[in-house]
């Protein structure tokens, strides 16, 4: 009885960062839409300007004190990432300002990196709090019941600010409909502002708060992002209280299985986190969203044709050339560009479904590295020859897909996009922790492909024919009768509904089809590095994806391939100095905010602007009628206008 | 004259409000039958019980004799029903005939095929139906920028596209200048008369509803109050209270 109250305190004490964290997350969200990836790096910063501050400050005093100007610091940054990289790109598609976001992941680590070094440092204990008490003669550190007794009065704190002040009250309509809000004469802008600067401090507290218990180090900030978007999908989007619930939940159950379940702690919070969704799709205090609630940002996209006879020349002279990379190319580069390939079918495979479909998916990777652990356990247990195991990794891949994408289905939105997530991290979990049929961190080794593959150049031409089979393969599906209702699907559920598409199960579809193809890239992976690791199935891997498809430009059918090879390449040549990460973060935000509409959108813009690409919309007004062209400016005015029929 | 569709003791509270109160009414063949009354009055939730995108409380629709109840929408819309929104719903990333070519690409069910280029099938059919409604000339260009009007009338040629029965439309000329009501309007009365649809629609205008309706009902907080033909709703002294409190009028009407 005694341990299990101690370990419900040392969950509840645990709570206390964790729903600092996740509540800033949530405030974030909900009034800006933003998804900040960032918000891992803000807490990593606190820790470790709180850290700083303690070397100086002396005392009780100085402790307390250190927390909140670490906080308050961190606010400051947040402020500046704000006016610098999210507000030159708020009126991007939706989701843009996320891969933003992860250049300022990118850029604090490193800068974290060269001012604290890379050795984890120990968090001084906090002055006056530092002994145990006994309770039901089990220790309890007294800082723990510190902080569960703060937590409460932070919590309060905000929820009056929330729903008491005129300032909350600003918040909560702007999360309702920031339009409106701003019609209303609100500067929406330090609006934005000001909502960053409270999100971050509250990540910056939690950061600093934590310190006696944890220390800071330079793997925090991902170790918690998981766990704060956890914790903000199952309390609800934009419900405090939600958060504090289920920030203590996670907390507790983590305790809990800590001790009695070991092998289970990385998959636990996403099991509760997959149930909590399939019973209350919102969370637990989560209410419904309205779609189209937010309203388009940006343009709409345009319609999309089959290449004409200039470009499909033009493939095919690309892929001559790359067919011709062994004639004058090193094995170095064959190796480089078949990775490059198997990138850009992996991250084609997600545009599929996220570009076509408007089905954000952040666990992606579930099924690239679940694919090449279909072929790497076939290989290493039943001794499958490489060819049947190529083949039967998609069907792998496809089948949880097809399983996961059902469950998901019922979702929409952020909420759709976290359950993707729960699931890969379970896949994930489940790898990494059933070490004796999958290896477990070791990985499968010596999974290499048939005689007849098995050096550079044959399995060169091999990934040749499979990538670009692939990408050609959903490029043609795109501009099939399914991929039509795909798009139907996801520009207006609601007519497509009302003219007999299912579009719950085109979605599905869909969904279990991108799952194959990104199967058969892992396929493709496995052979040519001879091995797997549970690297292949992380967060990260989702996450590069999704990266290059906003990076390429997420409403042209190029985006991902042309996103994919850039940061390839890229990666490839800027790993090789010291702070790469400093250096790609700060291309990725310049390259966000410079081209808004991803490299392929803008390349297209530009090639219009100087007359190499015809626009299709203005060329057509042109020859027709030029007073239509003018009126699509205005559209919203246009319900009043009469059109004069010619 | 046959009857289309019948309509039982449709009801549908929300939280003991009583939105939809036991109504009756039936849709005749070939007629266009005009659902009216104030904002409030139970009109699109009537519509929308009878789409199968909200469930009523009580009551059953009988669509040929069939059931409509517990249907999906996509399901009645298979058996002969079409629809068209009051706030339009077109497919934004595509060109107009490509709209158009989604819902004979969907009727004819080839929405899961993977083979053909969608841009191609269908297409001599679907610009049939753009120039039913004067949008031929339009069809290539991009759904998104069409003026609203017009997104009404590509809404008009997608629902016609699987040659309904009935056709039901929620405000077909709402957020128009009069002018352009006039001329949608009397384009839907000839095209339901060319094809022998029959058509049941709310509408807020009195002078399109005075001026195309065969017969009109009147709702209002949720009860039917009248049924009737065009005359003897305007001479009705219970519709007049209801929307003017009193008075004579709909004089004008064309």
């Amino acid at each position: 009885m005694g341990l299990f109250v101690a370990q419900v305190l040392t969950g509840l004490a645990n709570a206390a960062a964790l729903f600092l964290v996740a509540s800033g997350l949530s405030l974030i969200f909900g009034v800006t839409r933003i998804v900040n990836f960032a918000h891992g790096s803000f807490y990593m910063l606190g820790a470790f300007i709180g850290y700083s501050l303690m070397q100086v400050l002396p005392g009780m005093f100085g402790f307390w004190a250190s927390v909140v100007l670490a906080g308050l610091a961190v606010g400051v940054i947040g402020v500046i990432v704000e006016i610098c990289v999210l507000r030159p790109v708020y009126k991007a598609p939706e989701l843009f300002q996320l891969v933003a976001t992860f250049g300022v992941i990118l850029v604090i680590q490193d800068l974290a990196l060269l001012t604290w070094g890379a050795d984890d440092v120990l968090g001084p204990r906090a002055p006056g709090l530092k002994g145990i008490v006994r309770i039901m003669d089990e220790p309890v550190p007294k800082y723990d019941l510190a902080l569960i007794a703060i937590t409460p009065f932070i919590l309060f704190g905000l929820w009056y600010l929330i729903a008491r002040t005129r300032v909350g009250i600003l918040v909560r309509a702007a999360t309702q409909d920031r339009e409106m809000v701003g019609a209303l004469g609100v500067n929406q802008a330090w609006l934005f502002t000001g909502v960053f600067f409270l999100g971050a401090t509250l990540a910056g507290l939690g950061g600093a708060i934590q310190l006696p218990k944890g220390g800071a180090d330079l793997l925090m900030d991902f170790n918690i992002l998981a766990a704060i978007f956890v914790v903000v999908v199952i309390g609800g989007m934009g419900s405090l209280p939600g958060a504090y619930v289920a920030a203590v939940l996670i907390s507790v159950l983590n305790v809990f299985g800590v001790t009695y379940l070991p092998q289970s702690t990385l998959v636990l919070m996403f099991v509760v986190m997959a149930v909590v969704l399939m019973i209350k799709p919102y969370g637990l205090f989560g209410r419904e969203e309205v779609a189209g609630e937010h309203g388009q940002v940006g343009e709409p996209e345009r319609p999309i044709k089959p290449a004409g006879i200039k470009v499909r020349v033009l493939v095919a002279v690309g892929i001559l050339l790359l067919a011709l990379l062994p004639v004058f190319g090193s094995s170095f580069s064959q190796v480089l560009t078949a990775d490059v390939i198997i990138f850009c079918l992996f991250a084609a495979s997600l545009h599929f479904i996220l570009g076509l479909g408007g089905l954000v998916s952040f666990g992606h990777a579930a099924y690239f590295g679940g694919g090449a652990y279909v072929a790497a356990l076939l290989v290493s247990y039943l001794q499958t020859p490489m060819e049947i195991a190529f083949l039967l990794a998609p069907v792998g891949a496809g089948f949880a897909a097809f399983i996961i994408g059902w469950l998901c289905m019922r979702l929409t939105g952020v909420y759709f996009a976290m359950l993707t997530l729960a699931f890969a991290q379970l896949l994930w979990s489940l790898v990494y922790q059933w070490g004796e049929f999958t290896g477990g961190d070791d990985g499968l080794v010596d999974i290499w492909p048939s005689e007849w593959l098995n050096s550079t150049t044959p399995y060169y031409y091999f990934t040749l024919v499979f990538g670009i089979g692939g990408i050609l393969l959903l490029r043609h599906v795109a501009h099939s009768p399914f991929g039509y209702a795909l798009r139907a699907s996801r520009d207006s559920a609601r007519q497509a509904e009302a003219t007999g598409i299912n579009t719950k199960r085109v979605q599905w579809l869909a969904f279990t089809f991108a799952g194959a193809v990104a199967g058969l890239s892992g396929a493709l992976f496995v052979f040519s590095k001879g091995s797997v690791f549970p690297t292949e199935l992380e967060v990260a891997r989702s996450f590069d994806a999704l990266i290059v498809i906003f990076l390429g430009g997420v409403k042209t059918l190029s985006g991902a391939i042309v996103g994919g090879a850039s940061l390839e390449y890229a990666k490839d040549f800027l790993t090789r100095f010291e702070y790469w990460r400093l250096t790609l973060g700060l291309i990725i935000i310049f390259v966000v905010i410079l081209a808004p509409e991803g490299i392929s959108g803008t390349l297209r813009k530009l090639a219009e602007r100087i007359g190499i690409m015809k626009d299709p919309d203005s060329n057509h007004s042109k020859i027709r009628n030029p007073a239509v062209n003018a009126k699509a400016h205005t559209r919203e005015n246009t319900r009043e206008n009469t059109r004069e029929d010619p | 004259m046959n009857i289309i569709l019948d309509v039982r003791n449709l009801s549908k509270s929300f939280h003991g409000l009583q939105a939809v109160d036991f109504v009756n009414f039936e849709v005749r063949e070939g007629e266009l039958l005009a659902l009216i009354g104030p904002n409030g009055a139970g009109k699109s939730t009537c519509f929308n019980m009878l789409m199968g995108q909200l469930k009523p409380t009580t009551g059953e629709v009988f669509f040929q004799g069939e059931n409509l109840v517990g249907k999906y929408p996509r399901q009645i819309w298979r058996k002969g029903v079409g629809r068209t929104f009051q706030i339009t719903g077109t497919y934004s990333s595509m060109t107009v005939v490509e709209n158009v070519q989604m819902a004979l690409m969907s009727h004819r069910r080839r929405i899961f095929s993977i083979f053909p280029y969608a841009h191609k099938i269908y297409k001599e059919e679907a610009i049939s139906y753009l120039d039913m409604v004067g949008l031929a000339d339009q069809a290539e260009r991009h759904c998104a920028i069409l003026a609203y009007g017009d997104l009404k009338r590509l809404e008009l040629a997608i629902a016609l596209c699987h040659k309904p029965t009935l056709l039901l439309m929620d405000e077909p000329t709402a957020g128009m200048a009069p002018t352009e009501r006039e001329s949608v309007m009397q384009l839907t009365a000839d095209i339901v008369k060319d094809q022998n649809i029959s058509v049941l629609f709310t509408e807020h205008d009195m002078d399109v509803v005075f001026g195309h309706a065969h017969r009109i009902l009147v709702l209002n907080r949720g009860k039917l109050i009248a049924n009737g033909s065009v005359d003897e709703i305007r001479n009705n002294p219970l519709v007049q209270e209801v929307y003017l409190g009193g008075g004579n009028l709909f004089e004008v009407a064309s």
